[in-house]
């Protein structure tokens, strides 16, 4: 019989055995359930009755924080009224630990290897880099998982990439991602499963945007392999978890295998409205003028990349006509940024840095783009429409790109501004 | 069997565009009107009930946001595509609205013409020109519930969450 892989063989022991193959349904018990301020908006939110596991529950607001409209406040007070109820213990409310429902995860290590976990967003794929199932689910079936404790997943087919060696000075997993979906496409239906030696290199920042990504390129599940990176953060954020790594097998049967060498990655762009098979090399896009810059979402507000936006905009300033909004992913990010000196290198040179929230990424508040404008972001999404107005274009590249082309005023290179490699 | 009018639409189309941002914290009767404001402006009026979308790859791709139910409480009785998002897949399953996955439909179907949906067997047939293509097989429990209203009423009845009047 053929080897497994990793989320075969995560579904397959929470499903209650070992056989599960692709095609396959599996009904499994949910080990952690992260319910965000969208749940609760009053067009998708249902009064429960009873919740199977308030344990393994937790709660973040993180579309809209603090909230900018009456309908935001409403869902966040039915969302506190909901946790009193059943006695939710975890949540990340207005203050010290509010961020991004990805981030705040990954900040505490909620998310654990061999884990199985569910979160109305389409970025749960995040907590892959913990070598954790987890997956975005939509809004109906958090109602499911919270108040049955189960749900099914389709067993899809998965995807190896092999990673192999180090990227260069001024390119990121961001450039990783929009290599693959220009060069691979969707994968829609498929799991991606990361290993090989180069992710020694890759610290659980960089990781994370890779596997957050993922949802971009509508993976089902996006995981890595457990190394001593991953073992070693857990250990350090969350001494007391108990958990199993979970390793593919050397025969698993994988749909194909991709091998991606890092050292021949360049930096990379998205053109508007799409990044499937809408990514070029930055290097022929150079030159486009542009009116906001950000920095922020689950994929790229981590804590290397406002090191790398300071790093770039230090003892400069932004070019006149420009917006750089920064947008941590966390407030533990955010204080730990403000330690480092980034967030002052950042003020310094004209950037805007706000509070932890999804914010321009979700295109509610904190940076919405208006007619005509162009932006360039790194954060996850750049379709027609998403930072506001639909007439407004949104190229996508690494945060280095993003911060670099805000000294410049147009899409520029990072090369110049970054001589080490910046994982 | 379900027969209907099929509107054409392509690759990659993200829920962004179904359900604009500004709709978001709107009641489900506006949010279906804003479904390709962007893209196809004043397609929704052109909507009649039993009509099917006939898509093509990777529908449905980025955000969890309930597009699903746009697209079932504009009356649309059915979505075939070449593949589907499976966040968005889950969507349908849960809104209850019927939608399969069905290589090669996009090429099968031109605008203005009939499809008809053979659930028993997960065929597709284009009325006018005669092809008939296999679908990729919706397993039974998640078929039963699109075409039971969604996870809503199973919560209903099983007490785990208040009855409230549908959207």
């Amino acid at each position: 019989m053929m080897g497994k892989t990793i989320v075969e063989k995560i579904l397959g022991r929470a499903a209650g055995g070992e056989g599960l193959a692709p095609g396959d349904i599996a009904v499994v018990e949910i080990d952690l359930t992260v319910l965000i301020d969208t749940d609760f908006f009053p067009s998708n939110w249902r009064n429960v009755t009873k919740v199977a596991n308030p344990d393994k529950v937790v709660v973040v607001y993180d579309h809209r924080m603090p909230a900018p409209d009456r309908e935001t406040a409403e869902a966040h007070v039915a969302g506190r009224s909901f946790v009193r109820r059943f006695g939710i213990k975890r949540l990340h409310d207005v203050g010290r630990d509010q961020g991004i429902s990805h981030v705040v995860v990954a900040d505490n290590a909620y998310a654990l290897p061999g884990m199985i976990m569910v979160c109305e967003d389409s970025h749960t794929c995040s907590a892959g880099a913990f070598n954790c199932a987890g997956r975005g689910i939509g809004g109906p079936d958090m109602i499911y998982c919270i108040t049955t404790g189960t749900t099914w997943f389709r067993v899809g087919e998965t995807i190896r990439y092999d990673l192999a060696g180090r990227l260069r000075a001024a390119v990121s997993t961001k450039d990783v991602f929009l290599h693959m979906a220009g060069r691979f496409g969707d994968h829609t239906n498929q799991n991606l499963e990361f290993g090989g030696d180069g992710l020694r290199y890759l610290g659980m920042d960089a990781r994370r945007t890779l596997t957050t990504m993922a949802a971009e390129l509508s993976a089902e599940f996006a995981i890595f392999d457990p190394d001593d990176v991953l073992l070693d953060y857990v250990r350090q954020r969350n001494p007391t978890a108990v958990f199993e790594p979970v390793y593919p097998d050397a025969d698993a049967g994988y749909k194909e295998r991709r091998s991606i060498a890092l050292g021949e990655i360049e930096p990379m762009l998205a053109l508007p409205d799409a990044m499937v098979n809408n990514t070029i090399p930055l290097r022929e896009a150079a030159g486009e003028q542009i009116q906001q810059a950000f920095i922020g979402s689950c994929a790229n507000g981590t804590l290397d990349d406002l090191a790398v936006a300071a790093k770039v905009v230090g003892g400069r300033r932004i070019a006149p006509g420009v917006r750089l909004i920064v947008t941590p992913g966390s407030e533990r990010i955010h204080r730990e940024a403000l330690k480092a000196g980034y967030v002052s290198a950042l003020m310094e040179a004209g950037a805007i840095v706000t509070n932890a929230t999804c914010g321009a990424c979700a295109g509610g508040h904190l940076g919405v783009l208006g007619p005509s404008e162009t932006c360039i972001t790194s954060s996850t999404r750049n379709y027609k429409g998403r930072m506001g107005d639909p007439s407004a274009r949104i190229f996508m590249a690494s945060t280095a790109t993003v911060a670099a082309s805000a000294v410049t005023g147009v899409i520029t290179h990072p090369g110049e501004f970054l001589s080490e490699v910046v994982a | 069997m379900i027969a209907g009018r099929v509107w054409k639409f392509g690759d990659n189309i993200s829920t962004d565009l179904m359900l604009p941002r500004p709709f978001m914290l709107r009641p489900p009767e506006e949010q279906k009107l804003a479904v390709f404001a962007a893209t196809r402006p004043g397609w929704v009026a052109q909507v009649r009930s039993g009509d099917i979308m006939v898509v093509g790859r990777n529908f449905g791709t980025g955000s969890a946001r309930p597009a699903a139910r746009s697209l079932r409480n504009l009356g649309l009785g059915c979505l075939l595509a070449e593949s589907i998002n499976g966040l968005f897949f889950r969507n349908c399953v849960n809104f209850g609205f019927l939608a399969m996955e069905c290589p090669g439909v996009s090429e099968a179907f031109e605008e203005g013409q009939s499809a008809e949906v053979f659930l028993d067997d997960f065929t597709v047939l284009n009325r006018e020109t005669g092809v008939r293509l296999k679908g990729v097989p919706i397993p039974g429990a998640l078929l039963e519930l699109m075409q039971g209203g969604g996870v809503f009423p199973i919560l209903e009845a099983r007490g785990l969450i208040e009855r409230i009047p549908p959207h």
